[in-house]
């Protein structure tokens, strides 16, 4: 079990509301009100769609784990980090994010383990949404 | 109006693949240089022939770089950036562009140092929309990223270890004939397994291999390639697509060639039965396992059964592949391998691949490129070539 490095994300005029939205602790995703998907990265169009009608909400923070891989040499801010769980997680709400599964053991993860959110802070006025295993 | 179609439209007509694995005394421009100037020989044509210019987003500014360092006046360009998968791409493209009478003569050029070049020339391409959400959690190179795929692929289907070690197992029997490849040995199942793990469940030699160099194309009008008094690969059919995160429902399992086959089948007219030789693109042993069953060879899920019995190895298995070595032995030059399996693709239609490995009165081939990852986002092309009489 390892502590992972918070490197803060690329913060730009079409992703500042959601990263603002982390340093609460909120998930949020946007929702078409004309098509009615749930949509994964934030945008201002929906892709399905392509109207400005996308509307945030937050997410309830809990999945399961849709694959996973250990990484076993670390790079850049990773660099002394492995062994550590990069994975995707597929929301309640649908979407499938790509994160990190930390606070257990890299070889106790499976697919299909419930998850649940953690934050990590990145110091710099956002976190990093994070999954362990659901208590 | 009669549907549209390439099929006969344009032909490969010259190839070269640089013979170096490593390159640190010529520059990424020098090498453009020394492939095109190589493929333009081999086809029996000059760069005062060339009427059209095709590359990727890695060199310089693409062809608004390379034109002026050529010095050339051309009628055509195409930039088209889809990772490995883009000269695949640029195939399609420049039979079309024949096809519809804006050139004659194209030039397609890979050329890149990943092994000894400097920061400036291995450096990453520029942030999209997706990359913060991306590349944060510590994603160090394509490896994590295709082992997200196999490691759904292993949960929905049952695929194992050593069904992707006998991927790389076929490609490392072809590489021992092949003395400018970077592994040019045989490994066994055991030597995959008991590699170290790279990113689980992908071993260190269920990955390609990193290696400086560079390849060319030249694509030509049947008029031109009959005038050049040699064996050229004809184009039969294309198909290319993005398969990306789906709005955030990627499906692991499956790659775009479950899109591209299709359609590159009906163009080019023939089945998946009629292929005698497949250069099917190996970043990974899963990329090939999950491409072979996307493109129909075997049925989705069955990939690890199929490549179990010696399918893969030439001349005699059913699907004789990457009889070079491919990406996972013998050059996967830029990071990027889609050159060279239309290198080997058209050894094999002109019967100049190595003795050993040459599949006999080859008719028909595929290339089949795969570009970016598996775990969010990939150009997939697929070309089907032929003999004249195909």
């Amino acid at each position: 079990m390892s502590t992972l490095p918070a490197p803060a994300p690329l913060v730009t005029v079409a992703n500042k509301e959601f990263w603002d939205a982390t340093a609460e602790g909120r998930f949020m995703l946007q929702k078409c009100d004309a098509c009615d998907l749930v949509i994964w990265f934030p945008r201002r169009n929906c892709p399905e769609c392509w109207q400005e009608n996308l509307r945030s909400f937050d997410a309830c923070g809990r999945g399961t784990v849709y694959s996973f891989t250990i990484v076993r040499k670390g790079q850049n801010d990773y660099k002394d980090a492995a062994p550590f769980v990069y994975a995707y997680v597929e929301l309640e709400e649908g979407p499938r994010v790509m994160t990190n599964i930390v606070d257990c053991p890299v070889d106790d993860v499976r697919i299909g383990m419930p998850v649940e959110i953690v934050w990590h802070d990145t110091g710099k006025g956002n976190a990093l949404y994070r999954f362990r295993p659901a208590g | 109006m009669a549907p549209m179609s390439i099929r006969g439209s344009a032909y490969v007509a010259g190839i070269y693949e640089h013979p170096r694995r490593e390159i640190p005394d010529r520059s990424i421009f020098e090498i453009h240089t020394e492939v095109a100037l190589g493929a333009l020989a081999d086809a029996g044509l000059t760069m005062k022939d060339v009427d059209a210019v095709f590359c990727d987003g890695t060199a310089g500014m693409g062809t608004f770089s390379l034109v002026s360092h050529w010095g050339l006046r051309p009628t055509y360009i195409d930039n088209t950036e889809t990772g490995g998968s883009s000269y695949l791409a640029h195939v399609g493209h420049a039979a079309a562009a024949i096809a519809a009478g804006k050139c004659n003569v194209a030039l397609v050029t890979l050329a890149g140092k990943p092994r000894s070049g400097s920061a400036a020339e291995r450096m990453q391409m520029m942030a999209g929309p997706e990359t913060p959400f991306e590349m944060t959690w510590g994603s160090g190179g394509a490896a994590n990223s295709y082992a997200l795929a196999a490691q759904r692929h292993m949960h929905e289907f049952g695929t194992t270890a050593r069904q992707l070690a006998e991927i790389k197992v076929a490609a490392s029997i072809h590489a021992q004939h092949n003395p400018n490849a970077f592994l040019p040995y045989a490994v066994t199942i055991e030597d995959v397994l008991e590699s170290p793990m790279v990113s689980d469940p992908l071993h260190r030699l269920d990955c390609c291999v990193v290696t400086d160099g560079g390849g060319a194309l030249v694509v030509v009008s049947p008029e031109v390639a009959r005038s050049l008094g040699r064996t050229n690969a004809k184009i039969l059919g294309h198909a290319e697509t993005i398969k990306h995160t789906e709005n955030g429902r990627i499906d692991l399992t499956h790659t775009g060639a479950l899109w591209t086959g299709p359609r590159a089948f009906a163009e080019a007219k023939v089945g998946v039965k009629d292929v005698d030789y497949a250069s099917i693109y190996d970043s990974f042993t899963i990329t090939v396992l999950q491409t072979i069953e996307d493109l129909g060879f075997c049925e989705k899920g069955k990939g690890g059964d199929f490549v179990s019995d010696g399918a893969l190895v030439a001349p005699h298995g059913i699907l004789p592949f990457n009889t070079d070595g491919g990406g996972l032995c013998n050059n996967h030059p830029s990071n990027r391998g889609g050159i060279t399996k239309v290198i080997e693709a058209v050894r094999q239609l002109r019967g100049e691949a190595h003795p050993a490995v040459q599949v006999p009165d080859c008719q028909i081939a595929l290339a089949h490129g795969t570009g970016g990852s598996l775990g969010a986002r990939h150009g997939s092309v697929t070309l089907l070539l032929g003999q004249e009489d195909a």
